[in-house]
């Protein structure tokens, strides 16, 4: 079964990518089955390391406090970039944090998150020491980025991953 | 009334996106380095693909959706292939 | 003139308005701020912008839209939205990583604030100095 199906959420979620591009049928499901294992098939070749997700409960926490936190940090940096406008003084500048996770594929996941996040850009990780090189946009003294990152995300991502 | 109403955030939505198109074609003539050229044409798309979801819903044409896919994915490959290019001076090590 | 826009109800008209007016609102704010912003890691954080919330906001109307004109769900606006927030990270961080690499080559000092856990003595030895340079 392993065989056939070396990764069973990458086929499903190219199963129902083809399914919400075309219209709901059955010879599209059959297609979209055909076409879905061939690439899933492919991707084993590459050899990338099996997802596998231990937690779901921590997997839906993640999803809401990322949606939250990206609609938050829109706002913010909407204002930020207003005040810009209005001639306010910002302080923008590097950080440099330290991690604990190592696998690869909860690295992938906090790097989106990062990325995707207005106000905080992901620019060097370091695979050896765990060091992290972000910039933020508006580097304020309150704000403890260590318990964002850290805290947040790097323990959900954990128990997901690891 | 609900013709009225779409209409304004129809038009207002494509003044925005193209004025924003200006923004970032000045960003990426501008400079003033190289990085910087880049992410403005990584920009440009990112508009692109939404001026064109936003004429499909003016439109009712479901193809302006594909015109928009296949934006993103000419953006992507573009952007990263010039983003490795700055980095190392190859695109394919 | 255009007769799926006129068939809309009022409900979905003002939804659908409103979502439009978000997303190229912030997509335009965020091309202000790449225009505006002084150094390239500034300009960096402005795209994002119109990447989460402006493609997201944009997405849901025209879903709305052509669900209620169509009559079936249309979910396959949501394939542009997965790809565009699994894409966008991958440029931007490759696009700071080249501008590092380039910085470091130049000898610019970039100030970096080092912000260390409170257990990190027990992962490995190196004091936080004052004035830290990254390598």
């Amino acid at each position: 079964m392993s065989r056939y199906f070396p990764h069973p959420l990458m086929f499903v979620a190219l199963l129902l990518m083809w399914l919400a591009l075309t219209r709901f049928s059955l010879g599209h499901l059959v297609l979209g089955s055909a076409i879905a294992m061939g690439a899933s098939w492919v991707v084993g070749l590459l050899r990338p390391k099996r997802v596998r997700i231990r937690s779901w409960r921590a997997l839906i926490v993640l999803f809401f406090t990322v949606g939250y936190d990206i609609i938050r940090s829109n706002i913010q940096v909407a204002v930020i970039i207003v005040r810009d406008l209005l001639g306010h003084k910002r302080s923008p500048g590097f950080i440099l944090l330290k991690l604990r996770l190592r696998d690869r594929n909860a690295l992938a996941t906090l790097a989106m998150i990062i990325t995707a996040t207005p106000g905080t850009a992901w620019i060097e990780h370091d695979p050896e020491d765990g060091r992290l090189l972000l910039h933020i946009l508006d580097l304020r003294e309150e704000q403890d980025w260590q318990v964002l990152i850290g805290d947040r995300y790097e323990l959900l991502l954990m128990e997901i991953f690891e | 009334m609900s013709a009225i109403i779409m209409n304004i955030a129809l038009t207002y939505a494509q003044i925005c996106l193209i004025v924003a198109f200006g923004f970032a074609t000045a960003r990426m003539l501008k400079g003033p380095r190289a990085q910087d050229r880049v992410l403005g044409l990584d920009t440009l798309y990112i508009n692109a693909m939404l001026l064109f979801l936003v004429i499909g819903v003016d439109n009712g044409n479901v193809f302006f959706f594909e015109a928009a896919i296949v934006i993103a994915i000419v953006g992507f490959v573009a952007t990263v292939s010039l983003a490795k290019f700055l980095m190392r001076g190859e695109v394919i090590e | 003139m255009n007769s799926h826009i006129e068939t809309l109800p009022l409900w979905a008209a003002i939804l659908i308005a409103v979502l439009l007016v978000i997303g190229s609102t912030l997509t335009l704010l965020g091309n202000i701020g790449l225009l505006r912003f002084r150094t390239f890691y500034e300009r960096l954080h402005a795209p994002t912008l119109g990447v989460s919330w402006g493609t997201a906001a944009i997405i849901l109307a025209s879903m709305l839209m052509f669900s209620l004109h169509l009559g079936r769900p249309v979910i396959h606006e949501l394939i542009v939205g997965v790809f565009v927030m699994i894409t966008a990270p991958v440029t931007l961080m490759l696009l700071g990583r080249a501008a590092l690499r380039r910085d470091r080559a130049r000898g610019l000092d970039l100030n970096v604030r080092r912000i260390t856990p409170p257990d990190s003595k027990a992962v490995d030895g190196d004091e936080p100095g004052p004035t830290d340079e990254i390598r």
